[in-house]
């Protein structure tokens, strides 16, 4: 098969452009939050996203792999032609891509997994045939759009009401933020690593017994809120900047807080959206290299590498524009709010990432943030654009396969 | 380009209307040194100090219009947009009225009778205190947001608001005082001038009204 180079190459290309993509846009939005709270700088920001987007990819990044790799088509169908779902693979990446850059250029509010699994979708139902699709799990993925920013706003409602019972409406406010931050320290990191060993590790080749696990997550959890309650305590009220309730040093102790999660935010991103772009590309790669659609072949780690250095590269050459611009317009996200929407955002992303279900972050990311305002958190929330993001998906799936389906044509007829 | 995260973020009320309150008080604080001027028959000082009102209410008006064409009805807020509006309203109030009742002083170069002259300019004063009060209260929307309208923040509001009804109180119990000084001697002044003299009491001491009604505003949002 001379005709696999070819095929892989312009894959990694396309990959590459894709994941490129959700580091110029994606990423941006995961990130600005904590900036846009002054927690962190762009600078700052920007490396933490490096290395967490990165982890997240490596360590919990498989079952969405595996879910767009090959749980949206029914691979056994095209057993006899495994070049279609090469072609198919190869439109779905480009037309997500081309999507994303066209609508990100116009200002529409997209998603990066709405634009892929519409286009896998897309080329599966129209390229082959209906039956080609897996209905039962795309109707699974299609119900967690709904679900997933509903359960990220719960999360971050209740987070933020127990903020305000337990530390905000207080005399004290500071003494308590002192005493209660290192637990949500403790429960940010223990939600976090627990999934990911549950659900990653095996992909990196360790496996933990169940008591194990929970052991160790609990370990490293402590030891984040240990050292995360030794910065606190070195932190002081600053007469000048407050009145009598300290808020802006309460505010500063959260601050400790969200730098941890938005380590965990990013850590959530990379394990869902990664995906996005290396899915295909790891389809591709299993059939141009075995000829056998149901191969199970493992991920070759410069596959991950295009993957997490892609979105680098997007979030380094485009995505700090789109992550300076988000934070100043969402300053009213101070460290206490904007922590609660980031750990509903992070601990919903990674359950669904650990599922194997394909979701949009910032949607996600969204119904966490209107979790806060139903809790009286946020000054000034605009419905008439949350009901216009709401609308966004219902565009972005049609969008993404009529894309996919032009270029699944064009790739038959001209590639060998 | 648009970002659908940053636009859910309608442009808080809260900074804006700290800053107006501030601005309707510097406009009423102004009042000392115009009175002082004015009991000494100082009109040009006067009408320096005047125009310096003027401006600060054209600035506090100017601002009022702005937050109100950021307050579009589709935004989600913890207290209802029409108790912000309402708030907005007195605050500016405070600001009018002390243009108005400068510029009923400065219209007729209305001298105050000297023998009530320091019991007026201690009126006044009181006025000012009100305002002063007022905008020290606004100024923990801010807090009152940040802790959700709920617990020990709505006390030390409360606590302010308290104490701005009794600055305004003190200001009626002055404002009746002030009447008797002046019926007193009414007879020994020009009548159309002494009307008048009634009336700038009476135009003062609408702005510790407006500054209390501020209070009640402030009020109906705690108990949000």
């Amino acid at each position: 098969m001379e005709a696999q180079y070819v095929y892989i190459s312009l894959a990694a290309v396309f990959g590459l452009f894709m994941a490129w993509g959700i580091g110029a846009n994606d990423v941006a939005n995961a990130m600005a939050t904590s900036v846009g709270s002054k927690a962190l700088t762009i600078k700052q920001a920007i490396i933490v996203a490096a290395i967490f987007e990165f982890l997240g990819a490596v360590l919990a990044g498989g079952e969405v792999t595996a879910t767009i790799r090959k749980g949206i088509v029914d691979a056994e169908l095209l057993s006899h032609e495994p070049r279609l779902l090469i072609y198919g693979m190869l439109a779905a990446l480009l037309a997500a891509g081309t999507w994303l850059l066209v609508a990100s250029r116009n200002g529409w509010p997209v998603s990066t997994t709405h634009s892929i699994v519409g286009a896998i979708v897309g080329f599966a139902a129209v390229g082959i045939g209906v039956d080609a699709v897996q209905w039962g799990a795309v109707g699974k993925i299609v119900m967690s759009w709904v679900i997933s920013p509903l359960t990220a706003g719960f999360i971050a409602y209740l987070i933020y009401l127990s903020v305000q019972r337990l530390i905000l409406h207080h005399e004290d406010p500071l003494a308590q933020a002192k005493r209660y931050v290192p637990m949500y320290m403790f429960f940010a990191a223990f939600t976090l690593t627990l999934v990911t060993i549950l659900k990653g590790l095996k992909h990196v080749g360790l496996d933990l017994t169940l008591q194990d696990s929970y052991f160790m997550a609990v370990a490293i959890a402590s030891g984040v809120a240990v050292v995360g309650a030794l910065i606190i305590r070195r932190i002081k009220p600053n007469p000048k900047a407050e009145k009598s309730q300290h808020f802006y040093t309460v505010e500063r102790v959260f601050g400790v807080l969200m730098i941890l999660t938005a380590c965990g935010m990013a850590f959530a991103h990379g394990s869902n959206d990664v995906a996005n772009a290396i899915g295909p590309l790891a389809a591709v790669i299993g059939i141009a290299t075995t000829g056998n659609v149901a191969a199970d072949s493992p991920l070759p780690i410069w596959v991950l590498v295009i993957g997490g250095g892609g979105i680098v590269i997007g979030l380094a050459t485009y995505g700090r524009r789109v992550i300076a611009t988000v934070g100043e317009k969402i300053t009213q996200l101070t460290p206490s709010r904007g922590f609660a929407a980031e750990l509903a955002a992070a601990t919903t992303i990674v359950i669904a990432s650990g599922t194997g279900i394909p979701i949009s972050t910032t949607h996600v990311l969204v119904g966490a943030v209107l979790g806060v305002g139903l809790a009286r958190g946020i000054e000034a929330i605009d419905l008439r654009v949350v009901a216009r993001i709401m609308v966004s998906w219902v565009i972005t799936i049609p969008a993404g396969a009529f894309l996919a389906i032009v270029f699944f044509y064009i790739f038959r007829a001209v590639l060998p | 380009m648009a970002n659908m995260l940053a636009n859910i973020f309608g442009s808080s009320p809260v900074k804006p209307l700290e800053k107006h309150i501030d601005i309707s008080y510097r406009c009423a604080r102004e009042l000392r040194g115009f009175f002082a001027a004015a009991v000494k028959g100082n009109w040009s000082k006067a009408r320096k100090v005047r125009a310096e009102i003027e401006r600060l209410e054209h600035e506090a008006d100017n601002l009022k219009k702005k937050i109100r064409l950021h307050l579009p009805k589709s935004l989600f807020m913890p207290v209802p947009r029409e108790d912000l509006l309402e708030l907005l309203l007195v605050q500016d109030k405070i600001a009018n009225r002390t243009k108005d009742v400068s510029g009923l002083v400065v219209g007729r170069e209305l001298q105050i009778p000297a023998e009530i002259s320091e019991q007026f300019l201690d009126f006044v004063d009181r006025n000012v205190d009100a305002a002063k009060q007022a905008r020290k209260s606004v100024r923990e929307l801010n807090e009152l947001f940040t802790a959700g309208f709920r617990g020990a923040e709505v006390v030390l509001v409360a606590g302010m608001i308290e104490k701005l009804d009794r600055i305004e109180t003190d200001t009626d119990e002055k404002q009746a005082a002030l009447r008797a000084s002046l019926f007193a001697i009414e007879k020994s002044l020009d009548p159309i001038d002494a009307i008048f003299v009634y009336q700038v009491i009476e135009l003062t001491g609408e702005i510790a009204d407006m500054a209390e009604r501020v209070g009640r505003r402030l009020e109906l949002l705690l108990s949000h």
